[in-house]
């Protein structure tokens, strides 16, 4: 048995204790350095800020219709007004308002769909992945089944199976984006099971318990966050498809799907109407998808985005 | 090389046998079938002679072996639309939605590879710039925004390219455009990632150091590698493209299995839906495997590995 002296995790401590700080600044440098890192990130909290405070920018309600005043122009076209800047829907619902609450439809698609993904696929991956032998083969199997298959179409048949509504399209989500997770899970595990860190701590006496929570979750996190920024990006394009084939949220949910799929119908002379839903989905993914490439760089070179 | 595809061949039917399984559970998820493919008005008379038809009220065991057994033989019930059989009316819808992804796939390839070779081999010059930008469109811009805006300018405004349909030479272009733009992005990113870590490598050192000249070391060294991720994301991304042209064929009216499978789901004809289903996942396992047999071809580690 080692002594108190020589354990890894003492050291380890003292270490993390002292440069935490440092660590802060030097991952605030490495932002500043990669702007589109920095831009990326800002788009982000401008999309949390819009959901989080839809109610304090605007006052309308997303859902007053008022027929008298439907499809008005943006303000900066001919017949547009300040009141209402993106101007109005088929029947007169505010588009800015929409665009706002949109974002909480998109945001908590993205974030609730990838926490049960992550935490499904993180869960399945590391089992796997620590046990390995027939364990593995077992769980593994079904995984890259599920993955060598087309993926949206399945989730249009499960969604249309299932009927539209918020929970059940955050759990079609969360369920069938969890086998990414547990791949990307289960090969950390391995590699992490195989580094020499660990191979040290086990022979200086380390139990599984402290393996797994000192060495192994630690490690996992980086690429975990890194993966995770990006699902969430393909999960609110996906949910805004599944929207715009009227598989989504409910039809009187200002979701930027349902938006885009009304909005199809006046294309030719209200673009508006489409123009800004698809312009918030562009917006929010590039930011994710930015935010995403700076967090893979700096967490994790090695990993590799194998679908999207 | 016969054991690797033999080995390759047996994981396949597998992978068969499971989308098969889950196919037939997805149907009966909710509980039952028969609420979800029939109208809501429909009387419990109705509903009955419905089930007894569909052979609905048999032991669900009974019913997955005779889908199974069915389905050995490529019958996979009838559409309940068209009242015909499904598989048929599939494979009808095959050769546009090919047609469709391989225009796409050429186009992708056209703009990506280039445009991530000359950022590769040149990072910061302002050919990477746009390519890089280009990568982060193709993530960014969802297609069936990309698809509506491209009808606004180029067939409603401009008067350029048929809005929808597939009845002239010119009609593919803006699908397949649409199609290619995410594809050629990926493709821009993998390419530009394996020319810089190809680049810095020994046997390229080498190949400068004894004198070879830079055609030599682009054609022999650079582009070889670069071949082989190339091949599987190639492989991959047409199956996606298989799988993933619903929203393009269903804005151009492409008459492909896309399309048929919106329509499918808007008449609620869920045994079409499932035969389109299974049919592509068939076609992408297939392609899988076409893939790896690319792989093996190019790349001797894996040919002679264990």
């Amino acid at each position: 048995m080692a002594s108190k002296t020589f354990s890894p995790k003492a050291d380890n401590r003292l270490e993390v204790k002292t440069t935490f700080k440092d660590r802060l600044a030097f991952l605030a440098r490495l932002l500043w350095r990669d702007k589109g890192g920095t831009i990326g990130l800002i788009m982000f909290f401008i999309v949390v800020f819009a959901a989080v405070f839809a109610p304090v920018i605007t006052a309308r309600d997303p859902l007053d219709q008022d027929l008298i005043n439907s499809k008005m122009p943006p303000a900066w076209e001919e017949d547009g007004s300040w009141e209402q800047p993106f101007g109005t829907d088929s029947l007169g619902r505010d588009m800015f308002s929409r665009i706002l609450y949109g974002a909480r439809v998109s945001l908590t698609v993205g974030f609730f769909g990838v926490l049960i993904a992550a935490t499904l696929g993180l869960v399945i991956g590391a089992i796997a992945g620590y046990f390995g032998g027939r364990v593995d083969s077992l769980i593994m199997g079904p995984i890259n089944l599920i993955l060598a298959m087309p993926y949206l179409l399945f989730v249009v048949f499960i969604a249309a199976i299932l009927g539209r509504s918020l929970l059940n399209v955050i759990l079609i989500f969360g369920i069938t984006d969890s086998p990414i997770f547990a791949r990307v899970a289960r090969g950390e595990v391995l590699r992490i099971r195989e580094s020499a860190y660990v191979e040290s701590a086990i022979s200086a006496g380390a139990r599984s318990g402290r393996v797994i929570f000192d060495h192994i979750i630690p490690n996992l996190i980086g690429p975990l966050i890194t993966l995770a920024t990006f699902e969430m990006s393909a999960m609110i394009f996906y949910e805004a498809g599944l929207g715009f084939l009227g598989l989504s949220v409910p039809p009187d949910v200002p979701s930027w799907g349902n938006m885009l799929a009304e909005g199809r119908k006046y294309l030719v002379n209200d673009h508006w109407l489409t123009t800004f839903p698809g312009l918030a989905i562009m917006f929010t993914s590039m930011g994710m998808n930015l935010a995403g490439d700076w967090l893979r760089d700096v967490l994790d070179p090695r990993l590799r985005r194998s679908r999207k | 090389m016969l054991r690797y595809f033999v080995s390759k061949l047996l994981i396949s039917v597998v992978l068969l046998l499971g989308v098969l399984t889950l196919a037939f559970f997805m149907l009966r998820m909710t509980g039952d079938p028969v609420a979800l493919m029939m109208s809501r008005d429909a009387s419990p008379e109705e509903m009955e002679a419905f089930r007894e038809l569909m052979g609905f009220n048999r032991p669900v065991s009974v019913q997955f072996l005779d889908f199974l057994s069915k389905a050995a033989v490529g019958n996979f019930g009838n559409s309940l639309h068209y009242g015909m059989p499904a598989l048929p009316l599939v494979m009808e819808r095959l050769p546009a939605t090919v047609q469709l992804a391989v225009i796409g796939l050429l186009m992708a390839i056209l703009i990506g590879v280039p445009l991530g070779l000359t950022g590769g081999l040149n990072p910061g010059s302002p050919l990477d710039s746009l390519g890089r930008f280009w990568g982060l469109l193709g993530q960014s811009v969802p297609s069936f925004w990309l698809a509506l805006l491209l009808i606004l300018v180029f067939a409603v405004r401009l008067r350029w390219f048929p809005s929808f349909g597939a009845d002239q030479a010119k009609s593919v272009v803006l699908p397949a455009f649409v199609l290619s733009l995410a594809v050629s992005s990926q493709i821009l990113r993998m390419t530009r990632s394996t020319v810089l870590e190809v680049r810095g490598e020994d046997f390229v050192r080498t190949a400068r150091s004894k004198g070879l000249n830079q055609a030599t070391i682009y054609l022999k060294h650079i582009l070889r590698n670069v071949a082989i991720p190339l091949v599987s994301v190639i492989g991959v991304q047409f199956g996606y493209m298989l799988g993933g042209s619903i929203y393009i064929e269903t804005i151009f009216a492409w008459p492909g299995m896309g399309q048929l499978l919106s329509q499918a789901i808007g008449w609620r004809d869920f045994p079409l839906v499932q035969a389109l289903a299974i049919f592509t996942s068939v076609v992408v396992l297939a392609l899988n495997l076409a893939t790896d047999l690319a792989y093996a071809l190019l790349d001797p580690r894996i040919r002679y590995g264990k």
